[in-house]
């Protein structure tokens, strides 16, 4: 078990170093020169040149990969240059451990720039997360158990509706008529709880995790009702009828337990993939959320962003995957760890 | 007093978009405690369909089914559904055909067996555990105490039936209802499974119905045989006058078609020709005319025109068959039992 954790996480790291190779590699292909993009308009080649060589641009791939490999674990300073920071050490920017970049276009690091947005584009997915597993497995539910009735046949319907539906519509509906034109709940804007307090939080939330949560939703009631349906039809469904347990318990224990494994695993890695950030809610609700840098970053070339979020991103993917492996141990008996 | 379990014109009916799937048409028997019935038959004969209608699994899904099943002179079809389902495992429990699939994954062996105990007697999950080590270890799982924590996956086929049997017995039911309980398992452990409800059978004087494609299950287990062909019984009477004066063509073909470990190595199989006929849509005859090699033996179309009753054959007793062939037990010494076992044919002399 924790021998098998240990070389999960192992295998994590060596794709996380992967990743961010791969991302620094597509910067160099990339057809921006560095030097020249931060060192602005109406720059001198001689400027263009002091640039590089303060932020490392005239280095080789190879080496600038090290600095920033070697920032990540012990921090660095932009720029790195000695002398420069006897004279005029305002100048210089710190960068402490783990330092991810030095953003040219927001002129901040990017470790800080993401420690920013993780919070909002966190809580944006966590409170879709609570809402579409909720639902969509609850309403999943009751649509299998329902089968064939209306009942079914419209929350079937509903949730092709909602899929097929883009986001940014659904949004733009939300935002324009529950809170613009009835006012019925506030036009979002975000609040951390320290600020606005647990309800301030949420009742901020709410539109922009609803819409985030209604595409999933679609998908979960979808997928809820056909493991629920195959679960039903399991031979040690007919046996647990058969020793006259209540439908109550046929349902919860034995039904339930088995149809809810493999959502188990997709509601992890779904969850991972939208604590990355929801691009399309963030930027519906003007959100400055991780999916709204991410846009704004790749726009602006900002690329030191870029490959900051990519490596955030990758690591809650892969973290979510390890958890959701270590959890599926627990909850099939079947499976072995090793 | 009727019999323990009386089963009268028990009908299943399955109405699907193509029409009304005849699973099970008027099937009537009796069974005494302690004592076995073997139905014998093809997939889909209505074997299972029937069985499953006694413990009220149909209940809750689509079909239609009528008639009376009296366990105790109760009619079961009559109850509601929670007077059933307080039944079902109590007074009547089923062994199932594939015990991997039918226990669940998630849980351990001793869990599923104690939670068939606690649904009937209220008693903590501590003494309902010990009661099902205590029914592992009489169904012959060594170590039942450490085994008891095991999960499904962790037994043997074997095993796992045996697990299956102690969790049917476990509240001394009067019937046992075994849907082909050895056909997962090798033949050695077969033996040992019908052996062991024997056993328990003895033990606990409950009624067993063992439902099977294997006639050598029934000849080892079975009191009485009920062969089922479409839906409906087509001869029944006791064990030892079925498998050695068959009187229905479709029992002659059953008993054709098992292959004879002393026989002669080369000597033919003989398979029933065809397939069984749709539950959909039954010929308005006997359902077994259009594979019958015997029909021409009847006079006139009356085969293929009308559906023979379940009547005495033609030596009496409770064997009945639903034929219209005169002089079956005849035919059947003098044309197949040569074919199929001439050693056995008796000296007409």
């Amino acid at each position: 078990m924790y021998a098998y954790v240990a070389r999960r996480m192992i295998t994590g790291v060596l794709m996380l170093i992967l990743m961010s190779m791969i991302t620094f590699v597509l910067f160099f292909a990339s057809p921006v020169d560095p030097g020249r993009f931060a060192c602005g308009k109406n720059c001198s080649p001689a400027l263009i040149k002091q640039v590089d060589k303060a932020f490392g641009y005239d280095k080789s791939v190879v080496v600038q990969w090290k600095d920033f490999a070697v920032g990540v674990f012990k921090g660095r300073q932009y720029p790195e240059d000695p002398s420069l920071r006897k004279s005029a050490p305002e100048l210089v920017s710190d960068c402490h451990a783990p330092c991810l970049g030095y953003s040219q276009v927001n002129l901040i690091n990017v470790t800080t720039e993401l420690k920013d947005k993780i919070p909002i584009s966190g809580s944006i997915a966590v409170a879709a997360f609570l809402m579409w597993i909720i639902g969509g497995v609850g309403l999943g539910t009751i649509a299998a158990l329902t089968k064939g009735s209306l009942i079914d046949r419209g929350l079937v319907g509903t949730s092709l509706v909602f899929y097929a539906f883009p986001t940014f519509w659904i949004g733009l509906f939300l935002l324009e008529f529950p809170a613009i034109k009835w006012g019925l709940v506030p036009i979002p804007n975000y609040i951390s709880i320290a600020d606005g307090g647990l309800w301030g939080w949420a009742s901020n939330l709410f539109l922009p995790a609803l819409t985030l949560a209604l595409f999933y939703m679609a998908g979960y009631v979808r997928m809820t009702r056909a493991f629920v349906l195959e679960s039903m039809s399991e031979d040690y469904l007919r046996t647990a009828k058969s020793k006259g347990l209540a439908p109550r318990k046929v349902l919860f224990k034995h039904t339930m337990r088995a149809a809810l494994t493999p959502i188990v695993t997709m509601a992890g890695l779904d969850l991972a993939s939208v604590l990355g950030g929801a691009v399309i809610t963030e930027t519906v609700f003007n959100y400055n959320g991780l999916g709204k840098l991410a846009v704004d970053s790749i726009a602006t070339f900002d690329l030191p962003t870029v490959v900051g979020l990519v490596l955030l991103l990758a690591a809650f993917v892969i973290v979510a995957n390890i958890v959701v492996d270590i959890l599926y141990a627990f909850i099939d008996p079947r499976v072995r760890l090793g | 007093m009727t019999s323990f379990l009386s089963v009268r014109d028990l009908v299943v009916h399955f109405p699907t978009i193509d029409g009304v799937v005849k699973a099970t048409e008027g099937l009537s028997y009796d069974l005494e405690r302690g004592k076995t019935l073997g139905i014998v038959g093809e997939s889909g004969s209505g074997k299972s369909v029937s069985s499953a209608a006694i413990l009220g699994l149909h209940r809750g899904t689509n079909a239609k089914v009528s008639g009376e099943i009296l366990l105790e002179d109760v009619d079961l079809l009559t109850l509601s559904d929670e007077e059933m389902r307080l039944r079902r495992g109590r007074d009547v429990a089923m062994i199932f055909q594939d015990p991997l699939s039918a226990m669940h994954p998630y849980y351990t062996i001793g869990n599923q067996i104690a939670e068939a105990y606690r649904v009937h007697n209220d008693v903590s999950r501590k003494a309902a555990k010990a009661r099902a080590v205590e029914m592992l270890d009489r169904v012959g799982i060594p170590q039942p105490d450490r085994r008891v924590n095991d999960y499904p996956h962790q037994f043997s086929g074997g095993m796992r039936q045996r697990a299956m049997i102690a969790m049917g017995l476990i509240n001394d039911p009067g019937l046992l209802i075994a849907d082909e309980p050895t056909t997962a398992l090798d033949v050695t452990v077969q033996a040992q499974i019908l052996d062991l409800l024997q056993d328990l059978q003895r033990e606990f004087n409950s009624a067993i119905i063992i439902i099977t494609h294997d006639l050598g299950v029934v000849a080892e287990m079975a009191d009485d045989v009920l062969v089922m062909y479409a839906g409906r019984a087509v001869e029944f009477g006791p064990c030892k006058e079925i498998l050695t004066h068959p009187e229905m063509p479709y029992t002659w073909g059953l008993l054709s078609s098992v292959p004879d470990v002393k026989g002669d190595t080369d000597a033919r199989l003989i398979p029933i020709k065809g397939n069984p006929p749709s539950l959909l849509n039954l010929p308005p005859g006997c359902a077994f005319e259009p594979r019958c090699t015997h029909s021409d033996k009847v006079p006139g179309n009356l085969c293929r025109t009308e559906v023979p009753d379940l009547l005495p054959g033609n030596r009496g007793g409770v064997h009945t068959k639903r034929c219209h062939l005169a002089n079956s037990d005849t035919i059947y010494q003098r044309e197949i039992l040569p074919e199929i076992a001439p050693e056995l044919v008796e000296d007409p002399s």
